[in-house]
């Protein structure tokens, strides 16, 4: 029996350590001269790839990124963790400041289709937008099976059996393939890139593409209007009495005179 | 008015002669900080930088050691090498203590403002300044702690492995000379830093191996990288600091094991160590370690004497090694032994292990734990780790043992409850009995927590009076004025 062929996507984001600061005019956060790196969730992703890879049931892994040309770092990573291949599907700054999950579900579901995958794993929302869109609007566009907040993956005959991180717990489903998964932070803690994998993933084989490729209009649909910080913490006092606290309430209009 | 002018001109005869013998420095008197002098640091600094509120000065007046909190009467919170130098400066005209402020995870109250004065919290200067990854090396700011690093650096294939346990500031780790349990593979601070910008306490600014320089051997001048290094503060306040990485190991397996007796634990760790393999960690928690380690971190490994180990390296020298340790350990009565390889497993182990000064408070609940640490060469362990267990057992209370037994560290966590003398006193005659047995055989009173406040006693036993003036005649050459973390180190 051939193994399960995966697509993962891989989003370069803003690395999640670092201090954002919002531009003087406001129209987005500094990303000049700011280190990015893989999205966590994408990273937990490639490390369940590559796990199902390691006990035979996966039998290749394609990693995909859609963004300007420093993508292909993160997609060298992703194969430094033990992907086979990468796509770079390039998308020049400008549009990419207005690429939303919409494009990319388009991009990656064609992306699905061309390379004849049975599973499309990505985290579950990237750091930087918090959208926690494109995995199921893959799945959508395919009319596929989705399984998302994926904590535990285990598979079954044809079948995928996995535990899900919900509101009110956790669930236990089965998906058939071919599917859709989003990883949730507790499925797996990924491996770091050891220096001689990182030189074995200079060799693998990245291709580039554009969404025009893949038959994808990329124009925005959407108009960020600004970014601001939240608004800044105020100082506290301290108050001498529950009457000085009473009074305060009182000219607050928190409590009726 | 002439009997104090004899008075100094006899210290001026004494030091610069250096015919005093005592085992502690001239008495020094600071100035006390008044409303003019945090005005005056306001002036030089500016209004926000400068902090006299109580809690703040509370969150400074220790760290996590059992000494007795000493605030300092002002906090200030640099964000570059110049602002650190005028505090300094100012201090040192005005002879104001100064007090350097990592992360505050320290074992021995080093950040105890004893004198009160100036805490610099160098938390604002927390830039990786450089990544060099062909070379192996990293320039990093005091604000950037070690997990901070690692995390910084996951793309390139390297990690700085010098693990004490907390995520502590990289600079302070320079400052404290940290190990921890790595240090058996990757050496400790003194081994992997390569140079040092250091603010020295008259204001000047150096680098100590020359600026931007980051050869991995040189053979320039003294050894000012390793002067500094280890010196808890008290001979200048290090703002960047250039250190060695390591290759991320291409596989990690971590392997645990019992044993009913202690010898058989310790005995298994000299032979691995004497064999040469090369252990990447190798801990001993006893038995009352274990108790506390399975009830604060869930786990429920059997309550006896036990090694954890990992190693590291290219797939097959792994298996290799670890079949290898595997035949020492049943060898010597070993029972249960475990591997794990997944990432997730080797980090529950780990963190439940770095955990354990917590784990043993929580045997007493209210308790703050008094941490012993000694170092012994590894050929000496088994005596001082058997007998220690046997004065604990003799007193009657509890002290877990956890060690880093690859290395002849070893600690002992005692839980006391504050304000309970008779536990601190019993816990002091232990702690006593130990490290001059540590010294009696060959080894030093601190094997990697430092000096500070808590083992100033022993410095004079462990190198002698010539070693001790010998170091102390280099702080006065540096801090004529003693304003640089009073207390520490020296009486």
């Amino acid at each position: 029996m051939s193994g399960i062929r995966v697509l993962v996507g891989c989003k370069r984001v803003i690395d999640y350590a670092v201090k954002i600061r919002v531009k003087p005019d406001k129209s987005g956060v500094v990303t000049d001269g700011v280190k990015h790196s893989m999205n966590p969730f994408d990273e937990i992703a490639v490390e369940e790839a590559v796990r199902l890879k390691e006990k035979k049931i996966v039998s290749e892994i394609v990693a995909v990124s859609c963004g300007p040309t420093q993508c292909q770092e993160v997609l060298r990573t992703a194969m430094a963790m033990g992907a086979d291949r990468a796509i770079h599907v390039e998308v020049d700054p400008a549009t990419y400041d207005h690429l939303q999950p919409l494009h990319v579900a388009k991009i990656l579901s064609k992306v699905a289709q061309e390379e004849k995958v049975d599973l499309v794993l990505t985290g579950k929302q990237a750091i930087d937008d918090d959208a926690n869109q494109t995995g199921q609007m893959i799945a959508a566009l395919l009319d596929w099976p989705q399984a998302t907040f994926a904590s535990k993956v285990e598979k079954t005959n044809g079948e995928l059996k996995v535990l899900r991180e919900i509101d009110g717990g956790l669930e236990t489903i089965k998906v058939r393939l071919p599917a859709v998964l989003t990883t949730d932070l507790r499925l797996n803690q990924p491996r770091y890139a050891t220096l001689p994998n990182i030189m074995k993933a200079k060799k693998k084989p990245l291709v580039k593409k554009t969404p025009a490729d893949y038959g994808v209009d990329v124009t925005p649909r959407q108009k960020v209007l600004k970014v601001e910080d939240p608004p800044v913490r105020q100082a506290g006092a301290k108050l001498a009495s529950v009457e000085e606290l009473v009074a305060k309430l009182r000219d607050a209009g928190l409590i009726p005179t | 008015m002439f009997s104090r002018v004899l008075l100094r001109s006899l210290e001026k005869i004494f030091k610069t002669t250096g015919c005093t013998k005592r085992n502690y420095s001239p008495k020094i008197s600071f100035n006390k900080v008044t409303d003019s002098t945090v005005k005056s640091l306001r002036d030089l600094l500016g209004e926000k930088k400068v902090f006299t509120e109580e809690a703040v000065r509370e969150q400074h007046s220790h760290d996590e050691s059992y000494h007795t909190s000493a605030m300092p009467d002002v906090v200030v919170f640099p964000d570059s090498v110049e602002y650190v130098s005028k505090v300094v400066a100012f201090c040192n005209t005005n002879r104001i203590p100064v007090v350097p402020y990592g992360t505050g995870t320290g074992l021995e109250g080093g950040v105890n403002a004893v004198q009160g004065g100036v805490s610099i919290n160098m938390k604002n200067m927390d830039k990786v300044v450089e990544v060099n990854g062909l070379d192996f090396d990293v320039t990093v700011q005091p604000g950037i702690t070690r997990e901070a690093l690692n995390s910084y650096c996951r793309d390139t294939g390297m990690w700085f492995p010098i693990d004490p346990g907390a995520d502590c500031s990289v600079c302070g780790m320079c400052a404290t000379s940290a190990s921890g349990t790595n240090a058996v593979k990757y050496g400790t601070m003194r081994e992997n830093v390569l140079n040092l910008e250091v603010v020295l306490p008259d204001g000047r600014i150096i680098h100590t191996s020359g600026k931007g320089r980051r050869a991995k051997k040189t053979s320039a001048g003294f050894n000012m990288t390793n002067l500094f290094v280890g010196s808890e503060g008290t001979l200048g306040i290090i703002t960047q600091a250039t250190v060695k990485m390591h290759g991320i190991p291409e596989k990690t397996v971590v392997a645990y094991c019992h044993f009913k007796k202690i010898e058989d634990a310790v005995d298994t760790v000299i032979q691995i160590v004497s064999s040469g393999i090369p252990v990447a960690k190798c801990e001993f928690l006893d038995d009352s370690a274990i108790k506390a380690f399975n009830a604060y971190s869930d786990y429920h490994m059997p309550v006896a004497h036990s090694l954890f180990m990992e190693v590291h390296g290219p797939e097959a020298s792994v298996h290799h090694l670890f079949n290898e340790i595997t035949t020492l350990c049943i060898s010597n009565n070993g029972y249960g032994f475990t591997g794990a390889e997944q990432a997730e497993d080797r980090a529950r182990l780990w963190k439940a292990r770095h955990e354990m000064l917590y784990a043993v408070n929580a045997l007493v609940p209210g308790s703050k734990s008094f941490v012993t640490d000694v170092c012994v060469p590894v050929t000496k362990l088994t005596e001082i780790i058997v007998k220690t267990k046997q004065w604990i057992d003799k007193a009657n209370i509890i002290g877990p043992i956890v060690g880093h037994v690859g290395d002849g560290n070893f600690h002992v966590f005692f839980p006391i409850k504050p304000g309970d003398t008779t536990a601190l006193n019993t816990v002091l005659d232990i702690s006593k009995q130990m490290v001059l047995l540590s010294l009696a055989l060959n080894g030093t009173c601190t094997g990697e927590h430092g000096i500070g406040l808590g083992k100033r006693k022993y410095l004079l036993q462990e190198v002698g009076e010539d070693g001790v003036s010998a170091m102390q005649q280099v702080k006065q050459a540096l801090d004529p004025n003693g304003i640089m973390n009073p207390g520490k180190i020296f009486y």
